[in-house]
């Protein structure tokens, strides 16, 4: 009996009037866990009932806990009559099963009805007793902590990285069963909810154990999908990298955006190029006390195992081999492991020593009925069979390591393909063994790679390469050598040396299939499949030429299977590393030179193209330094000023099976194509606008190249459905379409977000289906970040000009309130924001919130009793409101509802995560039968969507929280059919609650009053100048 | 290719004030999308009138579905489903509840009912003012006129609490729902010239002086049967003020008056002459309107009455304002004076609101 749950229920308020005659409602309350089922009173007639229940308490294993929601159904009570369900509140209460993590649950919860949406609000407190057991068999994993986020959280610190842990869980989808005919949908949709709700939570608990047995203590990068197999059942599965974190005290740097790599750091005997001797930098003895600091749930006591590959003098001599010593040591290091896969897309220092390039893998299946729930081999089969061919394309590359791996599905009725795909890398093994040297953080200082190229050489040999590359000599240290263009799925490392900044770049693509059935629709599209993959790349290392770039970071290609058709896209964030070679110009040359109208017709466009490229660099600021040509003792060729290449349009499918399939290797595609295929794609590529001035985007967490971000942001989904024209179809049509849709989307958000110029989208996730045969749906989750554009402090001169100019001629700028939340930002803006235009604003926001404190203050007195008294003396004199305005500054803690931040990063600019609170995984279904009457399709989303933020939100509060980090849209399912006014979708959410303070709020506080009482001054200054 | 879908939702809820007041105007989708295009919005940012439509129908579906909760204020400020700053909460409110002045100068003094709902769309051609802006302005009259309607205490602190409106525009709907109780006739073509403005400020000094409460005595019984409220006038008062009929009925009451009043003007008054020569007929304008108001169709035409009995004599012979201050200040002073006279405090209630409000009402 390892855990006690106790429950109490408070209020409710809000609720909707469920008796027509009364205008009222007769609310009580069911609380549920497991099998155990408790019932508040019934609160009769009111809107806003008082409960204030009794504490129930749950006597429950810690294996139930882990997997069960606590669920709340509020209902109305009738006398007559089966009571009504109002709506339910789920609530997952493992972030109360690990000791660091939140205490107690409690606040308002939305309460949800799949049919209705919110309806009120509940108001709940969860506490756990959680009793020690040290049984070791048990079934259990509380304790393991959980995080969503891609890379060491902030406030811990990695001492072991142990590496990949997956599991998946199936079970037959509720919707899809005999008794879904006879049900009602609200039933169904619980029942799917409930189901997938349960499902999670087991999967969570048993990637928890097998964290466990590796001597893990937490999960990272933790990521979790559903399948929607339809008939064939419903697949939950996770991947994740086990870690053992220890907690900092009193964290370092958190914002990796703004910290400059410039950090005096010695060089580390791993990752030096070998032509230098090594020396060894960690001789000291190691041992970390990790033993003690794990959580009390299960002890782990880490052997001290000192780490000596390197030791003191030993390594120094032996300069050459090294870097087949290093293989050798870190292939040992993760040769027990099955697959060595890290889904961490950013790193602790010195963990990643070279990057070898993408490697990815697809298959295409057929699903079938799962029979034995309990023993989901097929899938598992599946998986493994991938990750293997993952494994076997990263040794090809010289790799014995993986990371930013991920894993994806998209089904189309019975036909489903399994991606994976992640970077070929070469680890330092010091982070992946037992016993590591004493904190790495302090230990990072030692170790550095020369000026952040290291990660660039090559690890392959460069006679035995695996794929066709120019290779050149590294432009940063000229020691190792580089290959000419780098794709990669991870994150910009910190410590890279990068010339101008950094841009959103995508390949789209879409390929008509003919409907088929079953096995004959399988082979077609693993038919199509390598042409798809060939052309995304060419699309993008095209596109990556002609922003001038050499490298792409966060590289995700998505397939997407239809009826009819298969749609690729893929999004990265190309930039320009210093340590590779200028990228080469496109040039193109016509298939018929004999004709001169053809001829100038080409030369026109190569123009065109050279100009895009000379813009393309002028915008993002790329003006790598002049390197004189003869690279000292060079045996390479120097390294072209121009990749030619010429060919025919009836070349062009031979040159494809040469480079794809006659290669042998054709998923390690790391393509090297300097190629347009036909006129249309030249077109194509020129027809990609750049952001509008003021704006950036990328889809990696931080953007190259900046790194003075303020603290506003706004995290965003925006979906868009289009209905294709039937008639005629054709893949140039269809590529043109879907490229539209992908433009528009992107130039509505800047339209929409342009307040907040100079700003940035990071992190832009596009996701792409096909719900049905003539639709395509397009989700964008991403966030804008706000970002000074003038250095820190400089020049209130500019702001002023700019905000006469704003005052005189841009009524709209004006107008345009910076979207930060009042609570936060009052404190924390010791001097105006960069764009100072908002003079107006200021007063205008102190006027706002003085109305609304001086009505607030005149309810108190009204409510105490005494009428008329105040307002006589507030009618009269204008002191009144001068008092109150003085008066709302402070307590803006009284503002009703918590702002809760929510952003896709794993960091909040201008802000410390001082507490990860639990991981927040949820999943809604919503369905109606009257969709006109909510808006149509778009209102219904609308609504929906804006719903799950508040849920989001309110779990978050809830725990004690002000933000939900590395937050991610995994699923977006919607299905309409206007004809039976009927629509339903699916939407599936993750991120990790934070607790977060700003970074003025940590400073000294008396700071903040003078500074406070300045910004009037300075701001009338500005307006009389 | 045809966009079936298309939303855009954000963590805190953008709000586009220019948007807004497009929506608010009454404005449709394909209006606002033209008159943004026209004020230069796309050759500022560089986007396209498709981005501009799908931004305007965005911003008016979010307009939408916070609407039901801009009809009880306090419901915006304490839902979770849209994350809106503070600032911009105040901000959607106010706005929401701002109203044209053409319009309120139309529905003034009438019943808020059906019957004037119908005539919404007269008062929409003669103002152009939209159908759909006019009926969110009468829904907002309306809405705030029935939560307030049955409340205890003050007025403008009841629409404020309740609606949450800065203290500018509460004043302004406690004018609005007290004309509207009392049913005052604002719409006679005589009556044209004055603005919401003036009759808002006639309001308030009646609300302040003139309703039960304004005897400011704080209610002992919560259960008494007294009616403290803002929203009538005080009944008790109104009978009282048939005592003051003794003013002008009384002939030598009244040639004192005027002989008191004449003294203290002599040569301070630049129409002295016309002030002498009409003192009877002005003095009897202003007590018999005080007689006549225990009728409810005398209380309606107040404003008629007042400009027909005084503002339009002086004006037709050029009396200055200051003369026109002058002349009441010593008009109601002087009654102190008069020995006979017993009701000193029922005239100084009746004629410090009365001398507020037509020196409000005296312009052109």
């Amino acid at each position: 009996m390892p855990g006690k749950l106790k429950v109490k229920i408070v209020a409710g308020r809000h609720l909707p009037v469920m008796d027509r005659a009364s205008d009222l409602t007769d609310a009580f309350v069911e609380v549920k866990f497991g099998n155990t089922t408790f019932k508040t009173d019934v609160y009769p007639k009111s809107l806003n009932p008082q409960w204030n229940s009794e504490w129930f308490k749950f006597e429950v294993d810690d294996e139930d806990l882990q997997d069960e929601p606590l669920q709340i159904t509020v209902l109305d009570h009738d006398t007559y009559s089966a009571n009504d369900a109002i709506g339910k509140v789920y609530i997952d209460i493992d972030p109360l099963l690990y000791s660091e993590a939140a205490t107690v649950i409690s606040g308002w919860f939305p309460i949800y009805d799949t049919i209705h949406g919110i309806r009120g609000e509940i108001n709940v407190v969860v506490k756990v007793d959680l009793f020690n057991d040290l049984n070791r068999f048990r079934q259990s994993s509380c304790g393991v902590k959980f995080f969503c986020t891609t890379s060491i959280p902030k406030c811990y610190r990695a001492v072991i990285i142990h590496g990949f842990v997956e599991e998946l869980v199936v079970n037959e989808d509720p919707e899809y069963q005999w008794i879904d005919r006879i049900r009602t949908p609200r039933a169904s949709n619980e029942a799917r909810q409930r189901l997938i709700s349960l499902m999670s939570g087991e999967l969570q608990r048993k990637i928890g154990l097998k964290v466990l047995e590796m001597r893990g203590n937490a999960v990272v990068g933790y990521l979790q999908c559903f399948d929607l197999e339809g008939e064939s059942g419903l697949v939950v599965r996770a991947i994740g990298t086990a870690c053992t974190l220890d907690k900092l005290s009193s964290p370092a740097a958190f914002l990796p955006a703004c910290n400059s790599p410039s950090k005096e750091m010695k060089e580390s005997p791993l990752v030096h190029p070998p032509s230098h001797g090594c020396r060894s930098t960690h001789n000291s003895p190691i041992h970390t006390a990790t033993g003690s600091r794990l959580t009390q749930n299960f002890s782990v006591s880490v052997p001290t195992l000192i780490y000596t590959g390197m030791g003191s003098g030993s390594a120094g001599k032996e300069g050459g081999p090294f870097k087949a010593l290093l293989r050798q040591q870190t292939q040992s290091a993760l040769e027990q492991r099955e697959f060595p896969f890290f889904t961490l897309t950013a790193f602790p220092p010195g963990f990643l020593v070279h990057v070898g390039g993408v490697v990815s893998a697809r298959s295409v299946k057929l699903l079938d009925r799962i029979h034995n729930p309990d023993e989901p081999e097929t899938r598992d089969a599946w998986w493994a069979e991938i990750r293997q061919e993952i494994k076997s394309h990263a040794k090809a590359l010289g790799c014995h390591a993986v990371v930013g791996y991920s894993e994806s599905t998209s089904i189309c009725e019975e036909v489903c393909i399994l991606s994976a795909s992640g970077t070929a890398a070469v680890l330092n093994p010091r982070f992946l063994q037992d016993g590591t040297v004493e904190g790495c953080l302090e230990q990072r200082l030692e170790e550095n790679l020369p000026a952040g190229c290291g990660f660039c050489h090559i690890p392959y040999d460069e006679l035995n390469m695996p794929f066709p590359a120019h290779l050149t000599y590294c432009y940063n240290c000229r020691k190792q050598k580089v290959p000419d263009v780098l794709f990669t799925t991870i994150d910009l490392p910190t410590d890279a040396t990068v010339i101008g900044k950094g841009c959103l770049i995508q390949a789209r693509l879409c390929r008509l299939k003919k409907k088929a059935q079953a096995e004959a629709n399988a082979t077609a599209i693993s038919n199509l499949l390598p042409f798809m993959e060939y052309e995304v790349h060419t699309q993008l290392m095209n596109k990556l030429k002609l922003k001038g770039m050499n490298a792409l970071f966060g590289l995700r290609i998505q397939i997407t299977v239809g009826e009819n058709m298969l749609m690729g896209l893929a999004s990265a964030t190309g930039v320009y590393l210093a340590a590779l070679p200028t990228p080469g110009g496109i040039q193109i040359a016509g298939k018929t030179p004999n004709d001169g109208s053809y001829e100038q017709h080409i030369s026109h466009m190569q123009k065109k193209i050279n100009d895009t490229i000379a813009k393309n660099k002028e915008l993002y600021e790329i003006n790598p330094p002049e390197i004189s040509e003869e690279i000292i003792g060079s045996p390479i060729p120097e390294p072209r000023q121009r990749s030619r290449l010429l060919r025919s349009q009836s070349e062009s499918s031979d040159e494809v099976t040469e480079l794809d399939l006659s290669h042998g290797k054709k998923d390690a595609f790391v393509l090297e194509i300097d190629d347009t295929d036909a006129m249309e794609d030249v077109h194509s590529l020129l027809t990609d606008v750049p952001p509008p001035s003021g704006f950036y985007s990328c889809n990696t967490e931080i953007m190259p190249g900046i790194n003075n971000w303020t603290s506003e942001i706004q995290m965003f989904t925006s979906v868009r459905v289009i209905r294709l024209s039937s008639l005629n179809l054709t893949n140039h049509a269809l590529n043109k379409n879907f490229n539209d849709l992908c433009e528009n989307l992107l130039k509505s958000l800047y339209f929409k977000l342009r307040s907040m110029i100079p700003c940035c989208l990071c992190h832009v996730n596009f996701t792409v289906s096909l719900p049905e045969d003539e639709l395509i749906q397009v989700t964008v989750t991403a966030v804008a970040i706000t970002f000074d554009k003038n250095q820190a402090l400089q020049t209130t001169k500019a702001h002023v000009e700019k905000s006469l100019q704003r005052a005189s001629t841009d009524n709209e700028e004006l107008l345009q309130f910076p979207l930060e939340l009042c609570s936060d930002s009052l404190p924390s803006h010791p001097f105006p924001p960069a764009k100072a235009t908002s003079v107006d604003y200021s007063s205008f926001a102190d006027r706002c919130s003085s109305w609304i404190e001086l009505i607030k203050l005149k309810a108190q007195t009204i409510r105490r009793g005494s009428i008329k008294t105040t307002v006589t003396v507030e009618k009269t004199s204008p002191m009144g409101e001068g008092n109150f305005r003085n008066r709302s500054a402070a307590p803006c803690a009284n503002s009703t509802v918590g702002v809760v931040k929510m952003t896709p990063l794993s960091f909040i600019p201008g802000a410390k995560i001082t507490k990860y609170l639990g991981i927040i995984n949820m999943f809604f279904i919503r369905e109606t039968t009257s969709l006109r009457e909510e808006g149509g399709v778009s209102g219904f989303l609308h609504a929906f969507i804006a719903e799950v933020f508040a849920m989001v939100r309110a779990h978050v509060a809830a725990l004690g929280g002000n933000a939900v980090v590395s937050y991610i849209m995994k699923q977006c399912v919607f299905m309409e059919n206007p004809n039976k006014n009927q629509a339903q979708c699916l939407i599936n959410v993750s991120g990790d609650a934070v607790v977060f303070a700003r970074e003025s709020e940590l400073e000294v506080v008396s700071t903040q009053q003078p500074a406070a009482n300045c910004q009037p001054a300075c701001t009338g200054g500005e307006v009389t100048t | 290719m045809t966009s079936e879908l298309d939303i855009f939702v954000g963590n805190t809820t953008l709000i586009d004030e220019d948007v807004y007041r497009l929506w608010l105007d009454g404005y449709s989708v394909g209006d606002a999308v033209a008159l943004r295009v026209r004020s230069g919005i796309l050759e500022q940012t560089g986007a396209t009138a498709a981005v501009l439509q799908s931004d305007t129908m965005d911003h008016y579906r979010t307009f939408h579905m916070l609407e039901r909760l801009l009809h009880a204020p306090p419901k915006l400020l304490h839902q979770l489903i849209y994350q809106i700053p503070p600032s911009r909460q105040a901000l959607l409110i106010e706005r929401y509840y701002a109203f044209d002045e053409a319009f309120v100068r139309e529905v003034l003094g009438k019943k808020l009912s059906k019957g004037t709902k119908k005539d919404l769309d007269d008062i929409s051609t003669k103002t152009g003012i939209t159908l759909k802006s006019c009926r969110r302005q009468f829904d907002n009259f309306k809405r705030v006129f029935k939560v307030v309607e049955e409340m205890r205490g003050s007025l403008v602190d009841n629409v404020q609490q309740h609606f949450l409106l800065s203290d500018r525009l509460a004043r302004d709907y406690a004018a609005i729902v007290f004309f509207a109780n009392n049913r005052f006739e604002t719409g006679k073509k005589k009556l044209q010239y004055l603005s919401f403005g003036d009759f808002a400020f006639c309001a308030e000094l009646m609300i302040q002086n003139w309703t039960l409460g304004a005897v400011g005595e704080a209610p002992t019984d919560p259960d008494s049967q007294v009616d403290d409220m803002d929203m009538d006038l005080d009944k008790e008062f109104l009978q009282d003020l048939k005592e003051l009929k003794v003013l002008v009925a009384d002939k030598d009451l009244l040639d004192l008056h005027k002989s008191l009043v004449c003294t203290a003007l002599r040569g301070k008054l630049g129409v002295f002459s016309e002030m002498e020569a009409n003192f009877k007929n002005l003095s009897r304008g202003l007590v018999n309107v005080a007689t006549k108001l225990t009728h409810n169709k005398d209380v309606r035409d107040l404003f008629v009455d007042l400009v027909e009995k005084f503002v339009e004599p002086c004006r037709s012979d050029h009396w200055p304002l200051s003369d026109v201050r002058l002349f009441l200040n010593q008009y109601s002073a002087s009654v102190h004076s008069l020995d006979g006279f017993r009701h000193q405090a029922l005239w100084d209630r009746y004629m410090g609101t009365l001398r507020g409000c037509l020196l409000r009402l005296y312009h052109d």
